[in-house]
């Protein structure tokens, strides 16, 4: 490692240290190009997978799957269901994987962490006053403390968009500082909400600085707003753990959220993944899809390709 | 001043209402027309589509159903020319025009001849009304053009199914007019999609399609390919409706059998009041 290396590395650390310096640092990142980035995204879209290529990605596919609900209609027995789901997507199947984590409110992790159990499936839960994030940071760490101690091991946190968006990087920084300090050993996702971020720079800016506070994984939406997932975004956030890595050595992971229904979207992000990042992130501890409704299609065009013929909604389980 | 040049018409694919090409990108010519040649790819949309399609059209009033039809019998009478241009018989036109107006009037009366009261020993009103079956796989026949196809499409789609026609491949421009015809009626999108090219790479995938419920092989003339088609449609118990004689009179009365062919029953019992 040579000495410009290492004295980049501990520069990079010393950023949270005070406002003017992050704010110079992240307005300092390069400007994305907004209609290269969709039109890299949309060519990336058009690649055609098929046969084995295609039945390697849809297992690959389930296993990146965090199954989530996060209703205000959730019960024990629903969220126990959906456990029971992720652990045997496809019942009939036994050569079928399970999915990489269940994704629920804390309030629901009890009952997931009992089916879950040694199962090497992960339970996530989200918290920080999910999904608004307006909530004071005692509580919201409170928050993150009680899932950890109900059994989650990995925890999806909001950012403060307000803050964020009023320029005060630092305070989101030592929000997620806080958090990460808060989730002792479990994994910390952090949400961007890239919808209510409005440029892509703002994506850029977010992504770094929810890596530089010591994100594990960067997290596109929160599936409560409008504009959930989208390619581009999720190009400009797998471009930034690309750089971050080169910069300091740490892999991050990114999971695209929400508005991802069907194979063919999913089997567009691993496209994506692969071409922008390489397959070191096509691994469920490095890619995930947070999705509900996606599974029973990924499930559906696993059918196709074992049996042959199409199969139907009728034969797959409601969530 | 130049001479005009002609409009060339490409038939296209209907599926959710829309028309658009075949995903495979290929077409045939028929009568000195493109028309899309279908994949089994076109064939699985169109089964989304139709299934789409089901909650909203079985959902809808009987009277309702019966309006839209007898509107579908309005637009074809107005598009009369276009269909003899094409060399449909006048004559056939008309009879299909007035068998959709005969199917539109069954719609809110088939639950009456066909469903009712049934007599029980209790205390217990038990009634039993059908239902459509959902989606509807529908081989079209070769002849008569358009009113074969109009016979086969009608009695499916007045009850409340929704359906895949694979149009006979050599008689695909009445089907794909009838098309225009369907879109232009309020007909909702997606309860009728039609599939044009060859019977063997659409009907097999339809046949096996888990989603699809019953599957009407009328136009099938190859016997061989009519016993695939039905050892296919027997994995999931799917309804079969056996090829047409060839000697089938269209023009005769078509009886309610199409109708209640398509139909599962629901039988309720509820207490009397004492």
């Amino acid at each position: 490692m040579t000495a410009t290396a290492t004295s980049a590395r501990s520069e990079l650390s010393e950023l949270g240290r005070s406002e003017t310096a992050l704010r110079t640092f992240l307005h300092g990142l390069p400007g994305v190009d907004q209609v290269g980035a969709e039109q890299r995204a949309a060519q990336l879209g058009t690649r055609s997978i098929k046969t084995t290529a295609k039945a390697q990605a849809i297992d690959l596919a389930i296993r990146m799957v965090d199954l989530t609900t996060l209703e205000g209609a959730d019960t024990p027995g629903k969220v126990r269901a959906l456990a029971a789901k992720a652990l045997r997507p496809d019942p009939a199947d036994p050569s079928c994987p399970h999915v990489g984590a269940v994704c629920v409110y804390p309030a629901m992790v009890p009952y997931v962490a009992e089916v879950l159990r040694g199962s090497g499936v992960h339970l996530a839960s989200v918290a920080t006053a999910f999904p608004s994030g307006q909530a004071p940071l005692e509580i919201k760490l409170a928050d993150v403390r009680a899932a950890v101690a109900a059994g989650a091991d990995e925890i999806d946190m909001v950012i403060n968009r307000g803050a964020f968006l009023a320029g005060r990087y630092k305070e989101v920084y030592d929000e997620i500082v806080a958090t990460k300090s808060a989730c002792g050993d479990a994994h910390l996702k952090v949400i961007l909400e890239t919808g209510e971020l409005a440029t892509y720079d703002n994506v850029r800016r977010a992504s770094w600085l929810a890596m530089l506070a010591g994100g594990d994984f960067i997290k596109t939406s929160t599936g409560k707003v409008p504009v959930a997932a989208t390619l581009p975004v999720t190009l400009v956030m797998l471009e930034a753990v690309r750089d971050f890595r080169a910069a300091t050595g740490r892999q991050v992971g990114v999971k695209p959220a929400g508005g991802i229904k069907t194979t063919k979207d999913a089997i567009k992000y691993l496209v994506m993944v692969n071409e922008t990042v390489g397959a070191d992130w096509l691994d469920p501890d490095w890619f995930r899809f947070g999705a509900s409704s996606l599974l029973n299609d990924l499930l559906m065009q696993r059918t196709k390709l074992t049996t042959g013929v199409y199969s139907g909604p009728d034969y797959f389980t409601l969530d | 001043m130049s001479e005009r040049v002609a409009v060339r018409k490409t038939y296209k694919l209907f599926i959710g209402g829309k028309f658009p090409r075949s995903e495979s990108g290929r077409s045939y010519i028929v009568q000195d027309s493109n028309v899309a040649l279908s994949s089994r790819k076109d064939a699985r949309d169109a089964v989304v589509a139709a299934r789409a399609a089901v909650k909203g059209w079985a959902g809808a009033t009987a009277y309702n159903r019966g309006q839209i039809l007898y509107r579908v019998a309005e637009m074809l009478e107005g598009r009369r020319e276009q269909f003899v241009a094409l060399g449909v018989p006048g004559d056939e036109v008309d009879a299909a025009t007035d068998r959709w107006v005969w199917y539109a009037g069954w719609s809110d009366k088939l639950p009456q001849v066909y469903g009712g009261a049934n007599p029980v020993a209790g205390p217990y009103f038990n009634l039993s009304a059908p239902e459509p079956t959902g989606v509807v796989a529908v081989v079209a026949p070769e002849t008569p053009a358009l009113l074969g196809l109009v016979s086969v499409i009608a009695p499916a789609i007045v009850t409340g199914n929704t359906v895949v026609v694979a149009a006979s491949p050599a008689q695909p421009l009445a089907a794909v007019t009838l098309a225009e015809v369907l879109a232009t009626s309020d007909l909702p999108g997606g309860v009728v999609n039609i599939l044009t090219g060859r019977l063997s790479e659409t009907v097999p995938t339809l046949a096996s399609h888990m989603d699809v419920n019953a599957i009407d092989l009328t136009g099938v003339t190859d016997a061989e390919l009519a016993a695939d088609l039905e050892v296919k449609a027997a994995e999931n118990l799917k309804r079969v409706l056996r090829p047409a004689p060839t000697d089938h009179d269209w023009s005769a009365d078509p009886g309610i059998t199409r109708m209640t062919s398509l139909l599962e029953t629901k039988t309720v019992w509820h207490p009397k009041g004492v």
